[in-house]
């Protein structure tokens, strides 16, 4: 076995067992540039690692359980995720372990070391997209190295490469990943080097920032911009940023600190030390025999060599691609903090300033022809708020999931979801709003003279209906209720349904929560300790924003529709509602979704000329633990889920923060949409309700009164009989 | 999750790939398995199985003519696990004879002609199985039913 070689005997090696990283490092070092030292895990020792506990068979499983292109982009993170924590939760096997713990000690004891990726399709397609796996700096002794290789071996399966998943070709039990780990180089200054700039074939690019690369490569360090002459070698341009921030070796891993004042007012690098630079690219360029992207560092005055691959055009993604888009959204914790404050101090308070001032203005006083003008006004300001929501809204979920692996990695719990335990009941608005429908629920159960009117449609006392009007007004399109005589019965019918269970019957693991909360906390010292405590704050934050801001989202429609209502009243029978689309929030739900998906409109062909399909067992993913049985309630519509009855296993396409009061009814929930970090499957879990998300097609393939069993913690739906109807020769037809 | 054209697909490719299904017989009230050689007609509504009367499933076949067969394209390997497909049968078996046998015999015999001097011997009986329904699992633990209409 191989498992471990120190780079000096790579060159000659196989990019299979070594990596492409490795490998052109390696080659630069026999012709004599300054390359870092370094020892390579080989592949070998990544199949070793994964054969020890069947690891290939768990990756298959996890990619199996629907087809790759009914996967949304939160399922294929969710993935990642349960893979990484398979990975980590997987002890070297011991020969194995000795060896490479031995080896990594005589050849770096515990001095500091970068623990790189250098995966064998490297210098294929995945140099195309920079960033599938991970690299980390700054990692000190053998044990914290071992366990990072671990950590590089499971973004062969990141979230990222998963998306590329076919570009690449990975498989299970074919696709393997070396790891490089090298002498930290203690850089003053680095940067990148493109042989042949993007955008301009005979010129350069030599991007520079102060400290480590780490702040330039994940975009949280802005870098100074030299353009050079490829013919000449000239700089021709240089483009200076604002220099705040660098980042430095931690204690352990790195950190982002403030520039001092002499770093911040001059370049990193000299116009002299820029064309340095490109010359050290096409002397790469040279001995591979095509134009390279160089990362570089500078010490003590020396140049070195980090990595070099050849230059690649990047994917342009095809007609409907939003891969890149996704892709975009991901953001470090400095930048995430940046965003939650900008959408907590300034864009929510400016949305619920707008739908107030849009509430406050009496709309059956208005003339026909500033109705008009009043509904064309809501349907611009819905429409920016939806591109704002895209933009600025929709990133803030990276900080749960940003938050969600560093826990993983502190903690290693069983459960790799463990996490989302610690962020609800954070103040959110829609929980401030099922407790208000809880307190009118309350009023029906103690007030059977309330509840008989209410149950016979006539309108409850003043209190009553001065609290539900509030209700209505404040927190605006639950159910898509707005403005409705129907929406409001609806409504009414499920607090009447609530006032018939027994008091009490809520979740809230709050108590759960600070538990795990301390157990997560504890593991940290000192500086550590602190961050770890703001990333959870961030997390929780972010997590109660994306709540919020749906919430928000849905008083502005609401506002529009209560326009739109006004003008149908008025000229009943007309047909110009051309403004109207096809209803609130179609816009965002289509943003949510994968780009060919199934979505929930399609039903599925369920027969063929000699055969009539039923199914029987529907494969989802365990987002909320529990086990139960009842009958389907099966909403595709809004009208559907006013029908929910206690006990009725709540089947839809997705659960929106705007329709989650009605979960705690339900025994069980069923979404169409995947994921774990959906509002339903977070909500279901709050409230100990089994529940699988992510199942294909779910309400089509199952019917209103079926019997159904949800397994929530295999992700399993079954449909119970009626056997007899199909087992029975000569029987056809439904 | 497939639909039911593509179901039917996956059976018809299933049926026509594999060579030998588990068949379970029951007597008793004990259910007995065994590995068999057969082949399914066109139109997947029926199954066809040979073998000799002195048999356990000979006698169990002649007791209760209901009938469950495993078709599956494992190959004992990892990617088994996400996957393998697998179709139970349900349906009645019935021993064919007279110009009903020859038929059978000829499906059967066109998919497995190395079979030939076993299937044509005297003692040999061949079964036809009517199919009522295939239980089609893939991906691990997708189920879903295929009911034929008669």
């Amino acid at each position: 076995m191989r498992v471990l070689l120190p780079i000096d005997r790579t060159a000659g090696e196989d990019r299979a067992l070594v990596g492409g990283k490795t490998l052109a490092l390696a080659r630069l070092g026999t012709a004599g540039f300054n390359i870092p030292d370094a020892v390579c895990v080989t592949t070998e020792a990544y199949r070793e690692f994964v054969d020890s506990a069947g690891l290939p068979v768990a990756i298959a499983r996890e990619l199996g359980r629907k087809r790759f292109e009914d996967m949304r982009w939160e399922e294929i993170w969710d993935a990642a995720l349960r893979i990484r924590a398979l990975f980590h939760r997987t002890a070297w096997p011991a020969d194995l372990g000795a060896t490479l713990r031995e080896g990594i000690r005589s050849m770096f004891g515990d001095a500091p070391v970068a623990v790189r990726s250098s995966a064998p399709g490297e210098d294929g397609v995945a140099a195309s997209f920079a960033g599938l796996h991970e690299s980390f700096l700054n990692v000190k002794g053998p044990d914290a190295v071992l366990d990072h290789v671990r950590r590089v071996f499971a973004s062969l399966w990141s979230d990222r490469a998963l998306l590329y998943r076919n570009e690449l070709g990975l498989t299970p039990t074919g696709s393997e990943m070396a790891v490089l780990v090298q002498e930290m180089v203690p850089a003053e200054r680095s940067g990148v080097v493109f042989g042949v700039s993007p955008l301009d074939p005979d010129a350069a690019v030599v991007e520079s920032v102060w400290g480590l690369n780490e702040g330039l490569v994940d975009g949280t360090v802005e870098p100074d911009r030299w353009t050079l002459r490829r013919s000449t070698g000239r700089v021709v341009a240089h483009h200076a940023p604002i220099r705040q921030k660098r980042v430095v070796p931690g204690s352990a891993g790195t950190a982002l600190s403030d520039l001092p004042p002499e770093a911040s007012g001059r370049p990193p690098i000299s116009d002299d030390e820029a064309c340095d630079v490109f010359r050290l690219a096409l002397a790469a360029e040279r001995f591979f025999g095509s134009p390279q992207d160089v990362e570089w560092c500078i010490a003590k005055g020396v140049l070195h060599v980090l990595q070099s691959r050849p230059v690649t055009t990047r994917a342009t993604p095809g007609g409907g691609d939003n891969r890149s888009w996704y892709l975009g959204l991901k953001r470090s914790f400095a930048s995430l903090n940046n965003l939650r404050a900008r959408v907590e101090g300034e864009l929510l308070p400016a949305m619920v300033r707008e739908a107030e001032a849009l509430a406050s203005i009496d709309l059956p006083a208005l003339a026909d022809r500033e109705l008009e003008g009043e509904i064309r006004r809501r349907d611009s300001t819905v429409r920016k708020w939806e591109g704002i929501y895209k933009s600025e809204f929709i990133p803030l979920a990276h900080g749960v999931r940003l938050f969600g692996q560093f826990y993983n990695d502190a903690v290693s719990p069983e459960d790799p979801f463990e996490f989302t335990r610690l962020l609800s009941g954070t103040g959110m608005l829609s929980l401030e709003r099922n407790a208000l429908l809880g307190e009118l629920a309350e009023r029906l159960r103690t007030d059977p003279h309330l509840a008989e009117r209410v149950g016979r449609d006539e309108r409850g006392d003043a209190e009553f209906e001065s609290r539900v009007g509030h209700v209505f007004l404040e927190y605006g399109d639950f159910f898509g209720s707005a403005g409705s005589e129907i929406g409001r019965r609806g409504v009414l019918s499920l607090l009447l349904e609530m006032s018939r269970r027994p008091p009490g019957a809520s979740g809230g693991s709050a108590g759960e929560g600070a538990g795990l909360c301390d157990r997560f906390l504890s593991r940290f010292d000192g500086e550590a300790r602190i961050f770890a405590a703001d990333l959870l704050d961030l997390a929780r934050a972010c997590y109660r924003l994306r709540d919020d801001d749906n919430i928000c989202l849905g008083r502005l429609h609401s506002a529009l529709a209560r326009a739109v209502e006004e003008r149908r009243r008025r000229a009943s029978g007309r047909s110009r509602d051309g403004i109207v689309r096809n209803g609130p929030g179609d816009t965002i739900k289509a943003l949510n979704e994968p780009p060919a998906s199934p979505g929930g409109g399609i039903p599925p062909v369920m027969e063929t000329p000699s055969f009539l399909q039923r199914d029987r067992q529907l494969v989802g993913h365990p987002a909320g633990p529990g086990y139960a049985r009842g009958p389907a309630r099966v909403v595709r519509k809004t009208a559907d889920l006013f029908a929910l009855r206690a006990g009725e296993v709540l089947v839809c396409d997705a659960v929106d923060p705007n329709m989650t009061f009605a979960i705690p009814l339900a025994s069980a929930v069923v979404e169409r949409r995947g994921g774990m970090l959906i509002h339903g499957a977070i909500i279901a879990r709050e409230y100990g309700i089994p529940c699988v998300t992510g199942v294909p097609d779910a309400v089509h393939r199952i019917r209103t009164g079926d019997t159904v069993s949800v397994d929530g913690y295999l992700g399993i739906v079954t449909r119970q009989g009626p056997e007899a109807f199909f087992d029975k020769p000569g029987t056809s037809g439904r | 999750m497939e639909d039911a054209p593509a179901l039917e697909r996956i059976v018809r490719e299933l049926l026509a790939a594999q060579r030998l299904a588990v068949l379970a017989t029951e007597a008793g009230g004990k259910p007995y398995a065994s590995l068999i050689a057969f082949a399914a007609g066109p139109d997947l509504k029926t199954v066809v199985f040979a073998t000799p009367r002195p048999t356990r499933k000979y006698s169990n076949l002649a007791g209760n003519s209901r009938v469950s067969l495993l078709v599956d394209n494992r190959g004992n390997r990892e990617e088994d696990f996400a996957d393998a497909a697998a179709a139970t049968i349900l349906g009645i078996a019935g021993e064919a004879t007279g110009e009903e046998r020859e038929a059978c015999l000829s499906l059967f015999l066109r998919k497995h002609p190395y079979l030939s001097s076993f299937a044509r011997s005297p003692n040999c009986a061949i079964f036809r199985v009517e199919v009522e329904s295939y239980y089609v699992v893939s991906r691990f633990q997708s189920v879903s039913e295929l009911h034929v209409r008669r």
